[in-house]
């Protein structure tokens, strides 16, 4: 009897050690997924799977900005790194379409596309930033801009249908569900069911870059270009190379994001990622730098988004409250669309005050500067 | 020989300029300005090459397009690059304005297309053209305060902010129109009345183009009255300062939030004349039309702002390069490229002239060898008239040889 006791002892010790403030939140995390899990309807799963396909973009891009502000650049071309992956992504897909080849590793062919175009892309940032010293805002607006150009040019050129749409099938390549995963309460349901693989795979890398940003050695020294590259300079840290790296990794991340954007919520790409680069940012300075938080924060935005998108979903579930339909009815969808973009600006308005970014964010690297 | 020593001083004051504009770093930037638009023009070309590769002919007749965009057609050319440019200039002076003060102004769209809106709304309303262009300024001014109040105060970058104004204005503006101003038949405003518009000044005769109107004098007059406010006055001193260095000028005695929030407004303002300029054009003028689309001047605004190096006059000069451009348009779909290879190069010359500063050590080179070189050839003919020369004409060729090399070293 002791020695159990001992051993359940020595079974506690072994545990983290949490603060009362921990419990608690985790506490009322735990409960509030048992209210979810039990009382939310087929109409609100609906608007949480459409909140997936932007939250995920969102997290994924707004680590890619994670990445190269970290590494002491300011990557105000996510935006058009975005655009520039999901063009040439999505360009390829519908001709691959097309063609006639079709099926779930395509759209995996796609999404790597999306990523080596996103490379290429950022690399123009990268040497205007890194090597040429140039002020990053005026380089990343100057690539936002191009993106664009480029993306309606080109697709006018280049598309099927020798129009800026380009069109691809989306429809039958959800896969149907995730067996054990899928009885997973709440998550299940939301996850692993009538759900993208893509979107999947994009939580995995969202983990997988976010441990090594913060887990490994590379990721130490990324950070520490960001905060004093000096002092990295002195440590034998190629302050250049790996900005170069990082740059180019945020650019990976953003062709990804862009094509993980479109697939899922449209049928055809007209040159537009509606502002999720530059929300990927905002996403980015309200979480802090912070890979759980951008996350968190990313959840949140999607939400708003996915309100806009799946408006008819909230209004089939409230329709039985007469007065809360005549209100939604008359809602005009302009003021859904807009509440992203304002709730974004009342978070920042309350998180930037202590927010402190990478201190060497936007310096250009002058080894000659102390 | 009076006649003579003044001719010599007068030679000699000429001289003693040049040597100021040949060592000033303002020919430099002027120097990597052009080799920013070389580039961007020839990065251009490139894309219509890639494009048309079967027919690379047609890529150069459409570079041969922007090019001759200007005086194609005689002086109507030249009215339509005034028109073109006015918005420009006043956007792009937006931008500058804004940079001026360490801002990055990247909503000048939003607060254009919330200044137009209000300048279009009161034109129809009121029919008075100085009452719609005041409340354009207005409009413009009131979106660009909050962006500018949580910069201040929350510390909120402004480049996100004003980025999500840009979305907040691109949705409320239509959605205002579609309320108020709405004509559904066209899916776009009403037109403005013609007591309204712009007055046209007469210029549209002189230039024999419809729609050049009053514009281009409202955007010069607002060139000088920025330039004066920037480098005469105690207060663009103030705003520079803040710009220069924050904690710095906080620490001389300058408000700086209040400075911050200012050069901001001011910044609105000029965005909202740009679009109140730009919708209350006479003859067929645009329209504001109700699409989810944010304004493409804003963005232009900052290629103007960047290729004027930020300078009031500067702008004024940019602005009209890229009036220039815009009105090669027509020409360029003639030829069967849509306007967005315009967009693409002006991207391109923001990007190239983010390397100014690269550009700008070939340019010293270059402007070294050529100096040298006339040194060279104008030293002969000096030592021949040995009596007349004086000590103070022989040193600065030597120390320019010197400065060369120093420069080279870089």
């Amino acid at each position: 009897m002791t020695e159990n006791k001992s051993k359940f002892k020595v079974f506690l010790a072994k545990l983290p050690k949490l603060s009362k403030k921990q419990i608690i939140t985790i506490a009322v995390l735990l409960v509030l997924y048992v209210l979810l899990a039990i009382f939310t309807s087929d109409n609100m799963y609906n608007l949480l799977t459409l909140t997936i396909y932007s939250a995920i973009p969102l997290a994924i891009v707004a680590m890619g900005g994670m990445y190269s502000e970290r590494s002491g650049v300011v990557n105000i071309a996510l935006e058009g790194t975005m655009m520039f992956g999901a063009f040439v992504g999505i360009l390829c897909l519908s001709h691959i379409q097309h063609a006639g080849i079709d099926g779930q590793h395509i759209i995996f062919l796609a999404l790597l596309i999306g990523a080596i175009s996103g490379v290429i892309f950022s690399a123009l940032h990268a040497f205007a930033s890194i090597t040429m010293k140039s002020d990053q805002t005026i380089s990343g607006t100057a690539l936002n801009m191009l993106a664009a150009g480029l993306a309606i040019f080109m697709g006018r050129a280049l598309s099927l249908g020798r129009t800026e749409e380009i069109t691809f099938s989306s429809t039958h390549h959800r896969i149907s569900a995730i067996p054990l995963l899928r009885h997973i309460p709440f998550f299940g349901k939301i996850l692993f069911e009538d759900i993208y693989l893509i979107s999947l795979f994009g939580i995995l890398l969202f983990i997988v870059m976010g441990v090594i940003a913060y887990k490994t050695k590379f990721g130490l020294r990324l950070r520490a270009c960001g905060e004093n590259p000096h002092a990295a300079d002195a440590a034998g840290i190629n302050v250049i190379r790996t900005r170069y790296i990082a740059v180019l990794i945020s650019g990976m991340l953003g062709g990804i994001g862009g094509v993980l954007l479109i697939i899922p919520t449209t049928v055809s790409f007209i040159a537009n990622v509606y502002g999720f680069g530059f929300l990927a940012l905002a996403v980015l300075i309200s979480g802090q730098w912070k890979p759980s938080r951008i996350m968190i924060f990313a959840i949140f935005f999607g939400l708003l988004r996915s309100i806009a998108f799946g408006f008819a979903f909230i209004k089939a579930d409230l329709s039985h409250i007469a007065f809360l339909k005549t209100f939604l009815d008359k809602l005009p969808t302009d003021i859904l669309n807009m509440l992203p973009y304002v709730v974004t600006l009342i978070v920042l308005a309350f998180t930037s005050l202590k927010s402190r970014g990478p201190k060497a964010a936007g310096e250009p690297y002058d080894q000659g500067k102390r | 020989m009076t006649e003579v020593t003044k001719k010599r001083t007068c030679s000699l004051k000429f001289k003693t300029w040049w040597r100021k504009v040949v060592e000033s770093t303002g020919i430099e930037k002027f120097l990597a300005t052009i080799i920013a638009i070389i580039a961007g023009l020839l990065f251009g070309l490139i894309v219509m090459l890639v494009i048309n590769i079967t027919d690379p002919f047609v890529a150069f007749e459409g570079l041969g397009a922007i090019l001759t965009a200007g005086f194609s057609k005689g002086v109507k050319s030249i009215g339509e690059v005034l028109f073109r440019a006015a918005p420009l200039i006043l956007v792009g002076l937006s931008v500058a304005f804004a940079f001026k003060t360490g801002l990055f102004n990247i909503g000048a769209s939003g607060q254009l297309m919330m200044g137009s809106f209000l300048a279009v709304f009161v034109g129809i309303k009121t029919e008075s053209w100085i009452l719609a262009l005041i409340s354009g300024v207005l409009g413009g001014a009131l979106w660009a305060l909050i962006p500018a109040l949580l910069k201040a105060y929350r510390n909120v970058h402004e480049v996100v902010a004003t980025i999500m104004m840009n979305y907040i204005a691109m949705y409320s503006s239509k959605m205002l129109i579609e309320w108020l101003i709405f004509m559904p038949i066209h899916q776009q405003a009403r037109p403005v009345p013609t007591g309204g518009q712009l007055p046209t000044l007469g210029l549209d005769k002189l230039f024999n183009f419809p729609r050049l109107n009053s514009g281009i004098v409202i955007a010069i007059i607002t060139t000088i009255i920025i330039f004066v406010l920037l480098e005469k006055t105690t207060f663009g001193y103030q705003l520079k300062a803040v710009g220069f260095n924050r904690e710095a000028a906080r620490y001389a005695g300058i408000n700086d939030k209040r400075n911050i929030v200012l050069s901001l407004v001011i910044a609105g303002a000029l965005a909202g004349l740009a679009g109140a300029v730009i919708y209350l054009v006479p003859a067929q003028g645009e329209r504001l039309a109700t699409k989810h689309v944010i304004s493409n001047y804003g963005f232009q605004g900052i290629a103007v702002a960047l290729l004027g190096m930020s300078h009031p006059i500067g702008t004024m000069g940019a602005g009209l390069f890229f009036g220039y451009i815009e009105a090669a348009n027509l020409p360029l779909q003639r030829v069967g490229f849509k306007r967005e290879i315009i967009d693409i190069i002006s991207a391109s010359i923001i990007y190239f002239s983010a390397f100014t500063l690269f550009f700008q050590i070939y340019a010293r080179r270059f402007i070294n060898k050529m100096r040298d070189f006339f040194a060279k050839i104008k030293k002969k003919p000096q030592l021949a008239t040995a009596e007349g020369v004086e000590i103070e004409t022989l040193p600065p060729n030597e120390e320019g040889k010197e400065g060369g090399q120093e420069d080279d070293r870089k």
